[in-house]
């Protein structure tokens, strides 16, 4: 047998990151890490991003995945290093964001002991990855990484750990290129049932009152799942909604689409969510804040649910036809036997569903009156909007007002196109996420919307974009206030303006200016156009801090715990819904 | 405005006991995750027993016993069968198709005739004396967790001072392998 050559475990590690097609990762040296960087260093075929916060680096990873369909890699050291990545960890698990995330640990003889930056990151973090590794031995580390990957992109992707003593690191070993084995426990289902599959035709074909519902899970199978349920959306003349997570799924342009559905959604498509009698879920997870609550959710609807994932069927709702597998898959074979069987929507049903639905729309539920003097966000971003329309643009969002109103107002015709923490709500995801994106698609436009709140959460890794000269421009919409803190105190908290307030420093100007942004400001209605078109012309970090409306709330509005014609219109709708809403009764 | 915060109303489905048998990889932590799972997502744990069974392709089989509405039951299972070291999950509440056993040693203390009623009572429940003191039993008794149960309770007058058990063990009938 032929000695087989032997690599350091640092070796072993990069080696397998370039078998498995990694180009960049983002990442923090530590002590137990220096082996590792000792090989990183003067090598070229991973780019190595100096974050500036570990969690930083792990949503870094999560735009650049999210955006790119390949998986994100991060490293970290021990102790301070993994716990920092835990937040983005859980983010990654919850919206299923493919990314591997490798840890240092202290020496093998010193684990339990309590040594400097120790942590038990594998029993940390087991409850925040879809699965962690600790690997004692350097002749597994190969076939760990590797599998790590397979388990990370499969199935319902989501983040895996590799927690790597430095023992193993400096260790000796074999190295071993990816296989496509069967792995003998994890295997995921893709192909869906074809009995069940028949019988959602079958259902389908039997509406009168359809709604396609589509979620993450059409972006997360690949660029072919949006473009069945498009076309099953044009072969059968049904409406449809996208969830947070599928924005961009379908073209927002296509005339069959209602717009989001849940506690932010359109009038129309939660009313066609409540109003239907067939709902054709794609991949998404009848989260709570799209269904409201549960046992008044689509009363009178039969239910077929497309998901990869067997433990998310009847989690929340329950289902009358479910299908496992993968969304690409299942729909490119409910179109084909759609087409096989010839089948015909009941057009006289479908003409009085749209009838009912065209009324819903006009009451034009994101309507919004921009005076001269304060600028309302809407309008920011209804403008956004225009500016971006048929450029090479990519958008993140923080999480609050500002990503509800951003996921109403900007409009996607492509998939990827649209990064948000939508699970979790990670205040702090926005910037370190359009840094990820911006270093996988360098010659596209990325633009961070953000607020005063959110932006603070992970202000450093302005740094990072700054040191990369990484054009990423930052929308900043300053209304000084946690505004859905301070919508959620005026509706349902008697008002009580407690502990929300952020008319405070820093001076975001000055700030930019720190970071070696380019600072750019808006603080009239009048001046929007021109600061957002100067923002997508500029080839440089820019931050534009754009004072906007206070008082702004976020309509339409499902309360929580409350069914979908309970939703509640903005003051410049009507809301007398009443006689529309028993139509179907 | 109303009052929104209304939890949604559970139909009162009465709680039925489950024993699932699940078979795993037997690595580091691997108890840890089956743990996690119940108590991260509000499952209650009845029993929980774990041992290896095949030395060889290192397996473990861990034997838990839950409750919860069949919807929740549905989960568990779902759950269970999605952590990448499981290779099965196999529930084995029915009895027509499993069989079900628990141990307990039970420690009794007491003279005269409590001590004589005690042993007369371990007889008839074929509990076996595995340590005596001239004051004491320990009793060994294998049997369905009703059986133990009322041998416990049989026990508490007579001088009953410590109680182990494992908690369920299960296995299929017939033939066929997991």
């Amino acid at each position: 047998m032929a000695q087989e050559k032997k690599l350091m475990g640092a070796e072993i590690i990069l080696k397998a990151l370039q078998d498995q097609g990694v180009d960049v990762v983002f990442g923090y040296p530590g002590g137990v890490t220096l082996p590792l960087y000792e090989k990183i260093y003067g090598q070229n075929h991973l780019r190595h991003i100096l974050v500036r916060h570990e969690q930083g680096g792990v949503h870094a990873a999560e735009g650049y995945a999210r955006s790119t369909g390949k998986p994100g890699v991060v490293i970290v050291t021990s102790g301070p290093g993994a716990t920092n990545t835990v937040t983005g960890l859980v983010d990654a698990l919850m919206d299923s964001i493919p990314i591997v995330c490798i840890t240092g640990q202290v020496f093998s003889h010193l684990i339990g002991n309590d040594a400097f930056q120790e942590a038990d990151t594998t029993g940390i973090t087991r409850a925040a990855t879809k699965h962690n590794y600790l690997v004692r031995d350097v002749e597994d580390l190969a076939r760990t990484i590797h599998e790590a990957f397979h388990v990370a992109t499969s199935g319902k992707p989501g983040p895996v750990l590799i927690d790597i003593p430095k023992d193993v690191l400096i260790g000796h070993g074999a190295y071993m290129e990816p296989v496509k084995a069967k792995h003998k426990t994890y295997n995921p289902r893709t192909k869906g049932d074809p009995k069940m599959i028949e019988k959602a035709v079958d259902l389908l074909m039997s509406a009168k009152r359809p709604i396609l519902y589509g979620g993450g899970g059409l972006i997360n199978s690949g660029p072919r799942a949006g473009k069945y349920l498009q076309e099953l959306a044009n072969l059968t003349g049904y409406p449809f909604t996208l969830t947070l997570m599928g924005l961009g799924a379908v073209p927002a342009s296509h005339k069959n689409y209602l717009g989001m559905p849940g506690m932010h959604g359109t009038l129309e498509a939660n009313l066609a969510m409540h109003g239907c009698d067939v709902m054709f879920n794609v991949g998404a997870r009848f989260d709570d804040r799209v269904t409201g609550r549960t046992d008044k959710f689509a009363p009178d609807a039969k239910k077929i649910h497309i998901d990869i994932d067997p433990a998310c069927i009847n989690k929340n709702v329950h289902v009358d036809v479910p299908i496992i597998g993968d969304a690409g898959s299942i729909m490119k074979e409910i179109v084909a036997l759609w087409k096989a069987k010839k089948a015909k929507a009941n057009q006289a049903a479908l003409k009085k569903w749209w009838a009912q639905i065209d009324k819903w729309r006009s009451k034009n539920c994101l309507d919004f009156k921009q005076g001269p003097d304060i600028i309302l966000p809407q309008y920011a971003l209804s403008r956004l909007n225009e500016a971006m329309q048929g450029k090479d643009v990519y958008i993140t969002t923080d999480v609050g007002q500002h990503q509800m109103w951003a996921a109403q107002y900007l409009r996607f015709d492509k998939p990827k196109r649209w990064m948000t923490s939508g699970g979790l709500g990670t205040m702090g995801y926005g910037v370190p996420a359009a840094m990820g994106v911006q270093l996988a698609h360098p010659n596209s436009k990325v633009v961070c919307v953000t607020s005063e709140g959110s932006i603070m959460m992970n202000i450093q890794e302005l740094a990072t974009i700054s040191y990369y000269k990484l054009p990423v421009k930052i929308l900043n919409l300053n209304n000084k206030v946690l505004g859905m803190i301070r919508q959620w105190q005026e509706l349902f908290h008697q008002n009580l303006e407690s502990e929300c307030d952020l008319n405070a420093p820093p001076d975001f100007m000055k700030l930019a200016d720190a970071f070696g942004f380019v600072a750019l400001r808006a603080d009239k209605p009048s001046e929007v156009d021109d600061v957002l078109a100067e923002m997508m012309a500029l080839d440089r970090p820019v931050l534009v801090n754009m004072a906007v409306s206070r008082d702004e709330n976020v309509f339409p509005m499902i309360p929580g715990g409350a069914a979908h014609n309970e939703i509640v219109l903005g003051p410049n709708q009507t809301a007398d819904m009443d006689d529309d809403n028993m139509m179907m009764a | 405005m109303a009052d929104f915060n209304v939890t949604d109303s559970e139909a009162a489905i009465a709680d039925r006991p489950h024993t699932f048998s699940v078979l795993v990889d037997n690595e580091a932590g691997v108890l840890h995750r089956i743990v996690g799972l119940f108590s991260g997502r509000g499952y209650n744990i009845e029993t929980l027993t774990v041992a290896e069974v095949n030395a060889e392709e290192s397996l473990s089989r861990i034997t838990i016993v839950t409750s919860g509405t069949p919807q929740i039951i549905d989960q568990i299972h779902a759950q269970l069968a999605r952590l990448v070291p499981v290779r099965k999950v196999t529930d084995l509440t029915d009895e027509t198709d499993a069989v079900e056993r628990e141990l307990a040693l039970v420690k009794v203390k007491g003279k005269g005739n409590a001590r004589v009623e005690a042993l007369r009572i371990a007889d008839i429940f074929r509990a076996h004396v595995v340590d005596s003191t001239i004051n004491s039993f320990v009793f060994e008794i294998v049997g369905s967790t009703e059986k133990l149960d009322a041998f416990i309770q049989l026990m508490d007058p007579l001088g009953l001072i410590d109680v182990s058990r494992t908690g369920v063990v299960a296995i299929a009938r017939g033939a066929e392998g997991m």
